[in-house]
């Protein structure tokens, strides 16, 4: 099953990468949980427990071939719809939100892996075709996404579901989609943009949205956390405050700055120096990751690779423009470094879905 | 074919998204180079702002003291309460949940915050000055939940004033107020002295507050203090008050039960060494904030106790008027010690008959006599010689109808007239016949207290005209400093046997037959004048009959002693004293606690009825005058 030959066609730059990430990841969850009054926190030792469970899936995605995944593709969707409709009903309420299944100690959000569901089952189907792909496939393949999507926004996650759609576009885009389909999608979604502040947004949602155009009309309430962000990056400078040094993460200014905001606390404790480390990894590892789709030996592969690192991409870029206070500020973490268990599985895995791709480029 | 065709677009499209992810990524690069590089300062500024809090912390204000360095004022610590809007997130919600912790109206606290509102958000809000414990224990409490982050607790020095005495010398303190803001340096929230020493002599009373920087975290809680800048107190006074003396007049005055005020000075230089107006009101409700209802009671008595009636307050100055007409005739050479006038009880002066307060006259009268019996025809006749020009010329060069100059706030001046005057304000010649009712004190004439304590110790010196003040010495933290008294505001060149006719005369009205026996201290030779000011003509008090006015006469003791070498000069009015004899008894107590503390002798009581005489001589139906 797994040949000896195959490890050293593992990518091993890239590997190397995504821990770097991680590890930056865990030493600012350590420098903005630290509390000297209540001792260390033991968060950060938490990440490292699901980097190494991430390592592992990353080894089991490894360890077929991703041929293996694609085929049974069609039950893992299946099995990952039923469990999204689990959540829904059974689900744990954490913040107002029922997004968890509680697994003993831990807390797993399912649609964390749906991101790598949805990749699976839309390569497949892509993979499946010749040419461009019809109207027809188009519609089955948004329908495909529309699903999760539809079940997560229920949670309510719209910062989760909406990485979906990025999954959708970027393997219809590979797939061959007409640029023509492409344009007037966005033309749509310009169209449709209005009709859904009206009528699909709740109050909170356009408030996050309206004070992002304008964060001093509201500079208490949704305004706050952007212009906290800004001022968190930019007092930051060009070498930083230093590790633990920063104030705006250390006396919490910026909520949940292990989170949503871990790269804020970056920017502020390594400066802008830090940031374009931060910022180079994540470029290597994605550009490395279409180096991956551009090696793989099939469509199917590709289009894998493709869907896989698409979500991650749209995820690194939004979360960081959020946390300069450049984006209206959402839930969706940064992935490799910001706390969370279900989100680092989830992106190791897939990138184990990566690795697999060119690992077995020359493998029938 | 479809293979190739397929590798290729992949192919091109891979290259499409690679560019497109650099292009991105630089984008990002760029973004956070401005933020990080280019507006770096900016938000570095923002962040300081962020964490860092500047505590005022307040300076308490210098303490007095009194000539022998007894403790006249000093401070206490209080708890104030206020509102921080730095980091407030919902100012409603802090401000409803402040009023029902502490107990006090919602909506005065959002007033008090809306008065407030336009200045920075970092200086503090004070809600409640002199918290009670339970009251910064319920706030603390909440702090600590981080339920009132933005309400902080300070430590402030407040002004206490030990005993209720001399409330309108040493005035109060109390918020700047808007007008106030500015000028020299003072802002919003600032203590100030708004009356009496603590507003004359504010700047040097006030000290420099401090500050202390510190980190707080998001929750407003102190994480540590950054430096500290300690306040320096104000400046330390010594007043030229004498504490006994002051003593004496308030526990006089507590018995007498009368309003009135009493200004009690050194002749020789016009150190002030008891000074006190009723009723009196208490500075210390001044202190952490006056409330309303204490305030508006205090401004809508209509015995007005916020008034300084020793400096403000305006009365007709009756017989004790008598010296100044009689220091005009010996000046101004009209008439001589000795120079005497027949009294019948009444004279004709211009057609209309001037009668004596005794009915059946004094006989044949000279100075000294005149002054001691009060003789109302002498004086009348003296006036009428001397025109109302030369009163006018001498009563001002004694003091009289013109500011004392002490250094206390909004002094006002009595009024002697003159035909210059009149002419002016009535637009009216001056008739002959006017000049006779000044001649005995009445008419226009009216004098503050202050003033007649000047007229007193200048006759008492000799014709030095001194400037009565309250300053002694000054400790600015380097050792008392003397600070000099003012010079006199006027030199009178007067010869020595017509000053010592009117001391005379004085003497008698004390010592021999005149209307201050109960002023007399043996072996002190005090020299004094009674005075009685009508407070309405005796046709008025028939009108006025049922009315609830209080009609009762002013009474006034004026004096020094002893009689040659003066020490101590002053005055006593009693609003609605009935008889100037009842000020007498009331400066009898002050006399004999000054001279008592000279001897060494332990200091006397205040006998518990004084000797006053309450029985109203001039009630509806008698037809008595007064003197």
């Amino acid at each position: 099953m797994f040949e000896r030959r195959l490890y050293h066609h593992i990518d091993w730059a890239l590997v190397a990468a995504i821990l770097l990430l991680c590890a930056l990841g865990c030493a600012m969850i350590y420098s903005t949980t630290f509390d000297p009054t209540r001792g260390t926190s033991r968060l950060y030792v938490t990440q490292i427990y699901a980097v190494v469970l991430g390592l592992g899936a990353m080894a089991f995605m490894l360890a077929l071939d991703y041929r293996t995944f694609t085929d049974k593709s069609h039950l893992i969707y299946i099995g990952m719809l039923a469990v999204l409709l689990y959540v829904i009903f059974f689900g744990s309420v954490q913040m107002g939100a029922r997004r968890w299944i509680s697994v003993t100690a831990f807390n797993l959000q399912p649609s964390e892996f749906a991101k790598i569901g949805v990749a699976l089952v839309l390569a497949k189907f892509f993979g499946e075709n010749r040419g461009a792909p019809a109207w027809t496939d188009l519609a089955v393949g948004g329908a495909l996404t529309a699903l999760p999507i539809w079940l997560i926004a229920r949670e309510p996650d719209l910062g989760t579901a909406a990485t979906l759609v990025p999954v959708f576009l970027a393997v219809a885009y590979l797939a061959g989609m007409r640029m023509r389909i492409l344009g007037m999608m966005g033309l749509c979604f310009l169209l449709a943009a209005p009709v859904a502040w009206k009528f699909a947004l709740e109050d909170y949602q356009k408030t996050r949205i309206s004070s992002f155009l304008d964060p001093a009309q509201d500079a208490r309430g949704a305004g706050y956390q952007q212009i906290q962000a800004r001022i968190t990056v930019g007092s930051g400078g060009l070498s930083g405050k230093g590790f633990r040094q920063g104030t705006q993460g250390q006396l919490r200014f910026l909520p949940v700055a292990h989170n949503d905001f871990i790269f804020s606390v970056l920017a502020e404790e390594q400066g802008f120096a830090g940031v374009l480390v931060a910022l180079g990894l994540y470029l290597f590892v994605i550009l490395r990751a279409l180096e991956a789709a551009r090696l793989a030996k099939d469509r199917l592969g590709s289009y894998l690779v493709i869907g896989v690192l698409a979500g991650f991409t749209f995820q690194v870029i939004y979360n960081v423009t959020m946390s300069a206070g450049l984006a209206p500020v959402k839930g969706l973490t940064l992935p490799l470094m910001s706390y969370g268990g279900s989100s680092m599985i989830a992106t190791l895995a897939g990138f184990g879905l990566v690795l697999n791709v060119r690992m077995r480029r020359f493998t029938n | 074919m479809a293979i190739q065709e397929d590798r290729r677009r992949v192919a091109v499209r891979l290259t499409v998204l690679q560019y497109g992810v650099t292009l991105v990524f630089s984008v990002l690069a760029v973004s956070f180079w401005v933020l990080q590089v280019v507006q770096h300062s900016m938000y570095e500024e923002l962040a300081e702002n962020n964490h860092q809090r500047t505590l005022a912390l307040r300076a308490p204000r210098g303490v007095v003291f009194d000539r022998d360095g007894r403790v006249l004022v000093e401070n206490r610590h209080s708890f104030s309460i206020s509102i921080l809007r730095e980091h407030t997130k919902d100012l409603e919600r802090t401000i409803g949940m402040l009023a029902s912790v502490i107990g006090v109206d919602e909506a005065r606290v959002r007033e008090i915050v809306d008065r407030h509102r336009k200045e920075p958000a970092y200086r503090p809000i004070t809600i409640v000055q002199d918290a009670t414990l339970a009251q910064v224990a319920a706030v603390t409490a909440r702090r600590l939940d981080s339920e009132l982050p933005d309400v902080v607790v300070e430590q402030v020095p407040t002004r206490r004033y030990p005993e209720t005495l001399a409330a309108h010398l040493f005035g109060y303190v109390g918020e700047v107020n808007e007008s106030q803001v500015g000028e020299r340096g003072l802002r919003s929230g600032d203590i100030v002295g708004q009356s009496g020493i603590e507003k004359i002599y504010n700047a040097l009373l006030m000290g420099e507050d401090g500050a202390r920087r510190v980190v707080v975290n998001s929750v407003g809680r102190e994480i540590r203090t950054l430096e500290e800048d300690a306040p320096s107190e104000g400046k330390r006074l010594q007043l030229t008050i004498d504490y006994d003396v002051q003593k004496a007049i308030e526990d006089a005055f507590d018995v007498a039960g009368f309003n009135g005020a009493a200004v009690v000075l050194d002749p020789s230089d016009g150190a002030v060494l008891g000074f006190t107006s009723r009723p009196a009101y208490d500075p210390n409700a001044f202190a952490a904030g006056i409330d309303r209802a204490t305030w508006a009671s205090l401004n809508g008595d209509a015995l007005l106790p916020l008034q300084n009636r020793a400096i403000q307050g305006r009365y007709s100055p009756g017989s004790t008027f008598k010296m100044a007409v009689a220091l005009a005739g010996l000046e101004e050479g009209i008439i001589t010690p000795d120079f005497k006038v027949r009294c019948a009880g009444h004279q004709n002066f211009y057609g209309r008959d001037f009668k004596c307060w005794k009915a059946g006259g004094h006989g044949t009268i000279d100075l000294r006599h005149a002054i001691e019996q009060s003789c109302d025809v002498y004086f009348y006749t003296v006036a009428n010689m001397l025109g109302v020009d030369r009163i006018h010329k001498w009563a001002t060069a004694l003091g009289l109808g013109i500011k004392s100059g002490i250094d206390l706030p909004n002094e006002v001046a009595g009024l002697v007239p003159s035909t210059s005057w009149k002419l002016e304000r009535m637009k009216e010649k001056w008739y002959a016949g006017e000049t006779i009712s000044v001649g005995i004190g009445q008419g226009a004439v009216s004098v503050t207290p202050v003033s007649m304590a000047v007229y007193m110790a200048t006759l008492a010196n000799g014709g030095s005209r001194v400037t009565p003040h309250l300053l002694e010495a000054v400790d600015d933290g380097s050792g008392w400093k003397a600070v000099p008294p003012p010079p006199p505001e006027a030199t009178l060149d007067i010869g020595p046997e017509k000053m010592q006719a009117i001391r005379d005369g004085l003497w008698m009205v004390v010592n021999a037959a005149g209307t201050g026996a109960r002023a007399r201290i043996a072996g002190r030779d005090v020299a004094g004048k009674t005075g009685t000011a009508q407070v309405i003509s005796n046709q008025g008090r028939l009108a006025a009959r049922g009315s609830s006015r209080d009609l009762r006469d002013h009474g006034w003791f004026v004096f020094f002693a002893p009689r040659d070498h003066p020490q101590i000069a002053g005055v006593v009015l009693l609003e609605h004293g009935i008889h100037g004899s009842n000020a007498a008894s009331v400066a009898h107590h002050i006399l004999e606690t000054f001279f008592a503390k000279q001897d060494g002798r332990p200091l006397p009581q205040v006998p518990a009825d004084l000797q006053l005489n309450y029985s109203d001589p001039f009630a509806v139906g008698s037809g008595a005058e007064r003197h």
